[in-house]
């Protein structure tokens, strides 16, 4: 087959014309078809700015911490690596007072609060310096409820967001982690994960979503209390206006959502 | 041009290949590391940027350092400067290759870079830095390889060029201001958290970089019948100095800030590198190493008598660059993360397929610097001839 010039070019200006029409009319949709795909369930659990308050004081075990992390690492395939502390991943862990809350240490605080183990998670920031920092939006702040969230599958794992954090609250995958994933223990549900990427709490959205408290509240009997802290009727709020609670680095201006009762 | 590169002694073909053979070891360690993970290397949790970051860091300096003679030339006339220009230019190019691959190979999923591009976003300094960098990559190639053509055709450089080098000039400063913001931006992190730390970063580029390119130039002079000029050397042997001397106290300041103030979290980098902290130690020596190699290097640049001396001007030259390629490709990135945010400390030492991969991303800057210089050097040597380019100098 044989095309002259004027028919070439014809070819090629058509051909123009109609993949810049498609594109937008492929855009245009893409909107609704995502929308129609992420539809909310009816009782799916719903808020402004989630919140959570750990109450310390209903924390009297060992085991009473234990719960609420293994709740959470089962829940969401965290691998258990032994091997070596360096690549250690973690959602959920503890902390002493004085490494949770540096620069608030006083060598004259009773014992039991100086050593005292604190439950450490994903702040979710209201100004997140890891949405902040990431380069691809791989961690971005959900804008229907302000959880700050991991897409692992678009993170280039140039581990910006981990500078960034001043909670030290995300892991890095330094290896594949699904031989560390105890099978019995997995739950076929929620995706594991592979190496190269960075993952943390993602305030259970898989749960909420189907209405579902997040893992950790669930098993935390009362510890943890967990609700909307823009809704002034809310668990949260109710808490928040008797008791006496502190954040970590609020100076920082993060506005973390975590908030603890000594 | 390029042919140019393919015709060489025994020495040319010997070096290429010994850097040939760097590269392949140092690529099959990146295999080994592509299949396992960055776990592969020394990083940690909480020490999650390591020898490559640092060594980005640093060769972005370099890489802006080129503007150190190409400003003298084209903005102040400096003739004396001509030669240099080129051996500037080009060296940026290396610099700004290293720069990406060290990026490229500190990624956990290298598969998706172009990530960066497909979702763009306008709140990561990340962007920017590429954007710096690709853009300096560019102007550089464009502007060294038309100037240099020009010149083996013994005609003037064409004038659209000189817009673009003054682009370049303007553009030099923003890739190391931008590649400081990474790290001066971040909140929790007090050792980077610091106004200072982009200008300090350009002092330090300012004499490390001008500190190499004496060095090359040195061995290019040695090795060809092209002589970058003494009198340029010697010009921007005071480069070296005040850069030196400015970044020397630029140190001073945060050091000052630091420990009058006494905040313990703006003390405790400082306190782990240079004293170690809570009987952590690892990098005391190297840093030690790195302010005596500066002592060394001020001491020698400041005296004039010292300085004239062009061996002598070598060493100050070598202990100034090993100097700052500890302090801002090693010492600057850990001390950042020691101790972590909460207030613990994990230490950070490279491994050998690290320190393999690092040589390797080394070894492919020296084999396009060489490249480059060989091409560049050959057309020189046809159009200047005599040893101190008294013709050329004269023609301009």
């Amino acid at each position: 087959m044989s095309v002259n010039r004027r028919d070439f070019l014809k070819i090629v200006s058509m051909s123009t014309i109609l993949s810049i029409g498609g594109v937008a009319s492929v855009s245009s949709l893409k909107d609704q078809v995502e929308a129609s795909q992420i539809s909310k369930s009816p009782a799916a659990l719903t808020a402004k700015r989630w919140a959570m308050v750990v109450d310390m004081s209903k924390f009297t075990s060992e085991a009473d911490y234990q719960r609420c992390i293994d709740a959470c690492h089962r829940a969401h395939n965290v691998p258990h690596i032994t091997d070596n502390p360096k690549h250690e991943v973690k959602w959920m862990w503890t902390e002493t007072y004085e490494h949770a809350f540096p620069g608030n240490e006083d060598a004259y605080r009773a014992e039991k609060f100086q050593h005292m183990p604190f439950l450490m998670l994903c702040n979710h920031c209201e100004n997140p310096p890891c949405v902040r920092v990431c380069p691809t939006q791989a961690t971005f702040k959900r804008k229907s409820d302000g959880i700050v969230m991991m897409d692992m599958h678009r993170c280039i794992g140039c581990r910006f967001c981990m500078a960034g954090c001043p909670y030290g609250a995300r892991s890095f995958n330094f290896k594949n982690p699904r031989p560390f994933i105890d099978e019995s223990k997995e739950n076929p549900e929620f995706p594991t994960r592979m190496k190269g990427v960075v993952e943390k709490c993602t305030l259970c959205y898989e749960r909420l979503a189907k209405g579902l408290q997040p893992a950790c509240v669930e098993v935390s009997n009362g510890a943890l209390i967990f609700g909307d802290i823009e809704d002034p009727n809310s668990a949260v709020r109710k808490v928040l206006s008797e008791r006496f609670t502190i954040r970590r680095k609020p100076e920082l201006g993060t506005g973390p959502s975590v908030y603890y009762i000594i | 041009m390029l042919e140019k590169a393919i015709y060489g002694g025994r020495r040319y073909w010997v070096w290429i290949f010994f850097l040939l053979g760097l590269i392949s070891v140092g690529f099959l360690a990146y295999l080994y590391q592509f299949k396992n993970g960055l776990g592969v290397t020394g990083m940690s949790r909480d020490v999650s940027w390591g020898l490559y970051i640092g060594q980005f860091t640093f060769l972005v300096g370099v890489a802006a350092s080129g503007v150190m003679v190409v400003l003298p030339y084209y903005l102040h006339d400096y003739k004396k400067f001509g030669r240099l220009t080129i051996l500037g230019e080009f060296l940026a190019i290396a610099a700004v290759i290293m720069c990406m691959l060290f990026i490229f190979v500190d990624l956990g999923q290298p598969l998706r870079v172009l990530n960066v591009i497909l979702h763009p976003t306008f709140n990561s300094v990340m962007f920017y830095d590429m954007i710096v960098l690709s853009g300096y990559l560019f102007l550089n190639l464009l502007i060294g390889w038309t100037v240099l053509g020009a010149e083996r055709k013994e005609v003037a450089p064409p004038k659209w060029v000189k817009p673009l080098i003054i682009l370049s000039i303007a553009w030099a400063p923003s890739i190391h201001t931008v590649t400081a913001f990474l790290y001066a931006g971040i909140p929790g992190r007090h050792f980077w958290l610091t106004a200072i730390l982009a200008a300090r970063f350009l002092a330090s580029a300012f004499a490390g970089g001008p500190a190499l390119l004496i060095i090359l130039a040195l061995i290019v002079r040695k090795y060809t019948k092209f002589d970058p000029g003494k009198e340029a050397i010697q010009s921007l042997g005071k480069i070296v100095t005040y850069c030196m001397l400015i970044n020397v106290f630029f140190l001073g300041l945060e050091l000052f800030t630091a420990f009058y103030s006494q905040i313990p979290g703006h003390m405790y980098s400082f306190i782990y590198l240079y004293a170690g902290l809570h009987g952590y130690s690892q990098l005391v020596p190297i840093m030690w190493v790195s302010s005596i190699l500066a002592a060394v290097a001020v001491f020698m640049l400041v005296f004039p008598q010292i300085r004239k001396n062009e061996s002598l001007l070598a060493i100050a030259c070598i202990a100034t660059f090993f100097s700052l390629w500890i302090d801002k490709g090693f010492g600057l990135v850990v001390g950042g993360f020691v101790p972590n945010p909460f207030e613990r400390i994990t230490e950070y030492w490279p491994t050998i397929p690290e320190a393999l991969i690092t040589l390797a991303v080394w070894a492919i800057g020296f084999l396009v610097l060489t490249i480059l210089y060989k091409i560049a050097v050959s057309i020189k040597e046809e159009v200047v001839f005599d040893k101190y380019g008294e013709r050329q100098i004269k023609a301009e």
